[in-house]
């Protein structure tokens, strides 16, 4: 690992990405738009007294939600584009190591997704009155790491595309099973057996999991906690695939 | 006698750059490479020749150690190829432009540079080399395919290398400015540097120290330009290639008797 060369790459994603103007507008204005929507769907439903709005569930839900598909699909096309152009091959010869290329992508896409993230739970708590225990800055954090599993998910995926019309065919198969998986649709111990199991080891449910012990407690529990580290190590055991994806050698 | 078996070799060593010994590369079921001996001296330009297809590519890629061998092995600054020490030492060009089209020129250099400690200063200096100044503010993927590849040029030359491994530089570029490259070439070798440099047009030959002439992936011959205009009789060079592919073809290798059947 060198700093310099993972700082330098962090950099240039990011330069990258400021050429972008349209994608940077995407990736802030779209996700506080659909929590919008998700705001109004529900807006005249009838609760019972005590009972919580379905938006504070599935809005809060969405806050981390948005983050690891915007940032799968961001990623996977951005690192396909790096293997064909041939600025991956490239970069191998030079002495960076892939982990620095790797945690360089992760660590600049983790700055987007923060700014995404702050921009769409502000919208939440202070235009629509999101209405949870815990606080905000524990659902940013959620966010991010969220962004995070997506950034490496894209980065392995990415590997199995030849092509970015295949990358993105990528997108139902990975993303999709753990968001109705997730508990966002049924809650899990509703799910039939095998459906659970499923779920119990899909990234998603962890952070789940963890956003509802956001919601439920003032302060972080122990097991908002073991969520976060669940999802870490899934991170980093992701971005340990994917870096053996990146070969310095090809027959 | 012994004093000096022991001293040549050591000496000659040092002074080569690239040695391949039997390489063999099979891609796919194609075998692209079939059984190359050679040796490039350092401080040298070498030009890699042959016609499109004839393996060009892929000796560069063995060379640099992004293609798996088949057998025989391939020694860059006295390691193999591929070797993690080589990485500062080696610098690389492929063929067509391998560079960030959404970033400025300058942009690009200064990440590459970045993998080898090389600063603002250096990154200047690669941009003027290859006469891009103008447009290092400009975004790479807004310039033309020639100076694209310029831009590509620049990324290898920032991180100084002591060897530098080109595919087809000089391709698309005006007459002029292709022969600025070459002096630049030039002053490099003669500064130390080791080039190797491909290219399917013959006339630019005539700039290299030293000539690998590639057919169907087997090595023609390595000689001089004036050794090539001697032996394939002419001073056009195109022509003397095809005189020493028609002289091999009926030379088959192994049997020194000429088959006299055409």
């Amino acid at each position: 690992m060198n700093l310099l060369m993972l700082l330098a790459t962090t950099r240039r994603v990011l330069d990258q990405l400021r050429h972008d103007h349209r994608s940077i507008a995407l990736i802030l204005v779209v996700p506080a738009l659909l929590l919008t929507a998700v705001y109004f769907l529900y807006e005249n439903e009838t609760l019972p007294p005590g009972v919580p709005r379905t938006f504070d569930r599935v809005g809060l839900m969405m806050l981390a939600i948005f983050p690891f598909v915007v940032m799968f699909l961001v990623t996977s096309i951005t690192m396909l584009r790096e293997r064909t152009s041939g600025t991956l091959e490239r970069l191998l010869t030079t002495p960076i190591h892939k982990a620095d290329l790797l945690f360089g992508y992760g660590l600049a896409f983790s700055i987007m997704a923060a700014l995404q993230s702050l921009v769409a739970t502000a919208v939440a708590y202070w235009i629509f009155g999101l209405d949870i225990q815990g606080s905000p800055g524990l659902v940013v954090m959620i966010a991010v790491i969220n962004a995070v599993l997506g950034v490496a998910l894209g980065l392995l995926c990415s590997a199995f595309a030849r092509t970015e019309f295949q990358a993105v065919q990528f997108m139902p198969v990975v993303v999709v099973p753990q968001i109705l998986l997730c508990g966002l649709f049924v809650a899990r111990e509703r799910m039939n057996e095998a459906l659970e199991a499923v779920s119990n080891v899909l990234p998603l449910t962890f952070s789940v999991d963890a956003l509802q012990e956001i919601a439920a407690n003032t302060e972080p529990t122990d097991q908002l906690w073991m969520d976060a580290g669940v999802i870490v190590a899934i991170v980093l055991a992701v971005l340990v695939l994917a870096s053996l994806t990146l070969r310095r050698r090809t027959a | 006698m012994s004093h000096s078996e022991a001293t040549a070799p050591a000496v000659t060593e040092a002074s080569i750059a690239v040695a391949a010994t039997a390489l063999h590369v099979t891609r796919g079921k194609v075998p692209v490479l079939r059984g190359l001996d050679f040796a490039i001296q350092a401080g040298e330009i070498t030009g890699l020749l042959g016609p499109s297809g004839s393996g060009k590519t892929t000796l560069m890629r063995a060379i640099m150690g992004v293609q798996a061998l088949t057998s025989g092995s391939v020694q860059v600054l006295g390691l193999p190829a591929g070797h993690p020490d080589l990485r500062h030492r080696v610098g690389y060009v492929t063929q067509s432009p391998s560079v960030y089209p959404d970033l400025t020129v300058e942009a690009n250099v200064r990440y590459f540079g970045a993998m080898h400690r090389k600063g603002r200063a250096e990154a200047a200096e690669a941009i003027a080399a290859v006469g891009l100044e103008p447009q290092a503010r400009q975004k790479t993927g807004d310039l033309s395919g020639g100076q694209l590849s310029r831009v590509s040029l620049a990324c290898a030359l920032v991180a100084r290398p002591s060897l530098l491994v080109l595919d087809e530089p000089t391709v698309g570029l005006d007459p002029v400015l292709r022969a600025d490259l070459w002096d630049r070439f030039r002053s490099m070798a003669e500064s130390g540097t080791t080039l190797l440099v491909s290219s399917h047009v013959m006339e630019e030959a005539s700039h290299c120290g030293s000539l690998l002439l590639l057919r169907e992936g087997k090595l023609l011959a390595q000689l001089t330009p004036a050794e090539l205009s001697r032996r394939g009789h002419s001073a056009d060079l195109e022509k003397a290639f095809l005189h020493i592919i028609q002289d091999t073809a009926e030379v088959p290798s192994g049997s020194p008797e000429r088959t006299v059947r055409s």
